[in-house]
């Protein structure tokens, strides 16, 4: 797909229907909800387009692209994982489920009155800049052809980057005689049932699955690529996250802090290798935290067979890279997620030839600062804090630019180059963690951006 | 630019990392609800009394008006007080998180009303939840903004009441200072009679503690009270309505329990008034 920018002389004469000063906000799922409601509260008139036909993305489990199962759970605790200035209800656990998640964000939604800004049904098919950082959003109603287009003065993508799965190519899995699906087809445990599954990754999602598998599958094995740090979801009967704050309270340098981390880990968890699971190949917080309590304990109960990393499939088997074979009738891919933009020009966000985005703050497109995508962080903490400021700071960097420009261009540039990482440690450079973010870091970045945005009083 | 101070904090700040590694811990709390006959889609007033008091000071004649000029009324008491569980330790930051709590679970977002001590409480929760509209009445603000004039006064008027206060005891303001002379004298001592206290920390903090952060989402605010009140001075009045860039609406001849004295039909005729001015439901 190749298209013009930047001149604003199209060719055609597809005539563009003209929003003013209104900002296009693309999904409805927690990140558009933020964008919408922060962008309005700030004055802005708001036309976000989702292309489901309720609220929620990710989180309502009724959405074709949603990625959450029926065990799903809050991974960070309630108290770090709601918005700011709206928070979860008390009487809910810890660590709530997804369908109270969902239910969150439609109360969010009915409290400041979101939903009027929101068109359900409604694709976005293209978005292109032209002139004066505006932009051309095309749209069509979800699986129709008629499309029109408006013009708006900025754009939020809030499209989500966990629904387009990243499937690992094995040599013959085409032709494998049992089922092989992606942990996003994955939704009801009792699938599960009486069969023989391999669960391959230990992400996340791969740890809540076979644990799901350890309770209701007559086999479950788990294949991993290298050894994780398992994290608790309690330590000392706190939420764990709760408990690393106090730490980082404590402002110690990050490498006193990586090896205090790791020594807790060691007591609370200690030697995996016992399970039959490799050591760690890296120091903790060098990857994304997985936080499972459950799946050592599963282990430790044999109900979960630790395998190491599949290498091929033949008609009627899996070979594993130490050259065992398995034979499991179900294959759940935990294998991750990949960002997919395909409305925009990826030159826009930046994008390199592994395919990874590379913007300003990891918010704000390279080429014209009023295009920011929202929510596409992977923090070692909550996400919609991070996504509540973020879209913050952007409806006061769209104040800004109407009085002076050049300031809000400064402000932005500031934080070349584009791409940069927000993070203590040094993380593995592997597409999982291409958006890895420590929530502390990144607050540090975004309270500067708004310090200089702020109004002066 | 000047530079933000924990005294007079201009800016809204991100990291907040006490409320991330030792939240609020829940409690039950009492909330008493007057609805209005036909909902027209206004917002709920949410009404927060003062150190001491619960929600029945509402209740007795604010909550039920509030409702029939068609305004959903929520009265609630933070914790410690009221009907809400005990909690003797609790601190400013508890009495926000009640109030924030509250506001999140009405159906629309809600007007936030505070009164006295409460009326800081408020000013706290408005940097932590985008309010439609604020209300400050009578308000006992803490530190440098209000603070020291207020324990003058009250030193002055009402020893025995106030220096037990100042070593972690209870307050306990005079008939004089909280009602006029035309409520009737057995009334005004039954309402004192159901005056409690707050917590010890919750005191300090009010004697010495910062400024509100700004709030969240530009309310409108409206502060009011009255130039008669023993508890807040006049000019401790004007320095607050200054912060929130405006004049006091004054209510001449009142004490400082503006929901209870005799005359408590004009100040929240006035709110209300100044609500159907500003909020007109959108259509």
């Amino acid at each position: 797909m190749s298209m013009g920018h930047g001149g604003g002389a199209r060719g055609d004469l597809r005539a563009a229907y003209d929003r003013g000063e209104t900002v296009c906000v693309i999904g409805a799922g927690a990140s558009g909800l933020l964008a919408t409601k922060n962008l309005t509260e700030h004055g802005y008139g708001v036309d976000c387009y989702d292309r489901e036909t309720g609220i929620g993305g990710a989180w309502n489990w009724r959405h074709d692209r949603s990625p959450v199962y029926d065990s799903a759970h809050l991974i960070s605790s309630k108290a770090a994982t709601q918005f700011p200035d709206f928070p979860m209800p008390d009487t809910w656990p810890d660590f709530p489920r997804h369908s109270q998640v969902l239910s969150y964000l439609e109360r969010y939604a009915d409290h400041f009155d979101l939903r009027r800004h929101i068109w359900f049904g409604t694709e976005v098919v293209r978005v292109e800049p032209v002139a004066q950082g505006r932009w051309d959003v095309t749209t069509r109603s979800t699986g129709g052809v008629t499309e029109r287009t408006h013009r708006y003065s900025a754009v939020v993508v809030a499209n989500g980057h966990n629904w387009s799965p990243k499937l690992p190519s094995y040599e013959g899995m085409d032709s494998y005689s049992g089922e092989v699906i992606h942990a996003s087809a994955f939704k009801d445990p009792a699938t599960l049932r009486g069969r023989r599954v391999l669960v391959v990754g230990a992400g996340n999602t791969g740890c809540d699955i076979a644990v799901e598998a350890a309770q209701r599958a007559a086999t479950c094995w788990h294949s991993r690529r290298r050894g994780y740090w398992f994290v608790p979801k309690y330590l000392t009967g706190r939420p764990v996250d709760q408990v690393n704050e106090l730490v980082l309270a404590a402002r110690l340098p990050p490498r006193v802090r990586q090896w205090l981390f790791q020594r807790v880990l060691k007591l609370a968890v200690g030697d995996l290798r016992r399970f039959g699971l490799p050591a760690p190949d890296h120091k903790v917080y060098e990857t994304h935290p997985i936080v499972n309590s459950q799946l050592i304990y599963y282990l430790g109960h044999g109900r979960v067979t630790p395998v190491p990393d599949v290498a091929r499939f033949d008609r009627h088997a899996v070979e594993l890279v130490d050259g065992s074979r398995i034979e499991p009738d179900l294959v759940v891919l935990a294998t991750g997620y990949l960002p997919q933009f395909e409305f925009v020009d990826p030159d826009l966000l930046g994008v390199d030839e592994q395919g990874r985005p590379r913007l300003h703050l990891q918010m704000f497109s390279p080429r014209h600062p009023s295009l920011a995508v929202a929510g596409m962080l992977q923090p070692d903490a909550g996400l919609f804090p991070l996504v509540h400021w973020q879209t913050v700071a952007f409806a006061r960097w769209l104040r800004m630019r109407e009085v002076d420009p050049d300031r809000a261009a400064a402000a932005v540039a500031r934080f070349s180059p584009p791409g940069r990482r927000w993070h203590d440690a040094r993380t593995k450079d592997t597409s999982r963690h291409w958006f890895e973010t420590s929530r502390i870091s990144y607050l540090r970045a975004l309270q500067r951006l708004l310090d200089e945005l702020e109004p002066s009083r | 630019m000047t530079r933000p101070s924990r005294t007079h904090p201009s800016r809204t700040r991100i990291l907040r990392r006490r409320e991330a590694a030792l939240p609020v811990p829940p409690v039950a709390r009492e909330v008493l609800s007057a609805r209005p006959a036909v909902d027209e889609g206004r917002p709920p007033l949410l009404l927060v009394p003062g150190f001491g008091a619960g929600a029945w000071v509402y209740a007795e004649h604010w909550l039920d008006h509030v409702a029939d000029r068609g305004y959903p009324a929520h009265a609630m008491s933070v914790r410690g007080h009221g009907g809400s569980a005990r909690a003797r330790r609790a601190g400013l930051r508890a009495y926000v998180h009640d109030v924030v709590q509250v506001a999140a679970s009405l159906p629309r977002r809600a007007v936030l009303v505070g009164h006295g001590a409460g009326a800081l409480v408020v000013a706290r929760a408005l940097a932590r939840y985008p309010a439609a509209a604020a209300v400050l009445a009578a308000p006992v603000f803490g530190g440098r903004l209000a603070g020291w004039s207020t324990v003058g006064r009250c030193l002055v008027r009402n020893p025995v009441g106030t220096v037990p206060a100042a070593f972690g005891g209870p307050l306990r303001l005079r008939r004089g200072q909280l009602f006029s002379r035309q409520l009737p004298a057995a009334t005004a001592t039954a309402y004192r009679q159901r005056m409690c206290r707050a917590a010890a920390r919750a005191q300090w903090q009010l004697l010495l503690g910062g400024l509100p952060e700004p709030p969240v989402g530009d309310p409108p605010v409206l502060v009011l009270g009255s130039p008669d009140d023993a508890v807040v001075s006049t000019a401790a009045l004007n320095r607050v309505a200054r912060r929130y860039g405006g004049a006091p609406l004054l209510f001449p001849g009142m004490g400082h329990a503006l929901m209870l004295d005799a005359q408590w039909r004009e100040p929240v005729e006035a709110v209300l008034d100044w609500l159907d001015k500003g909020l007109a439901p959108r259509d």
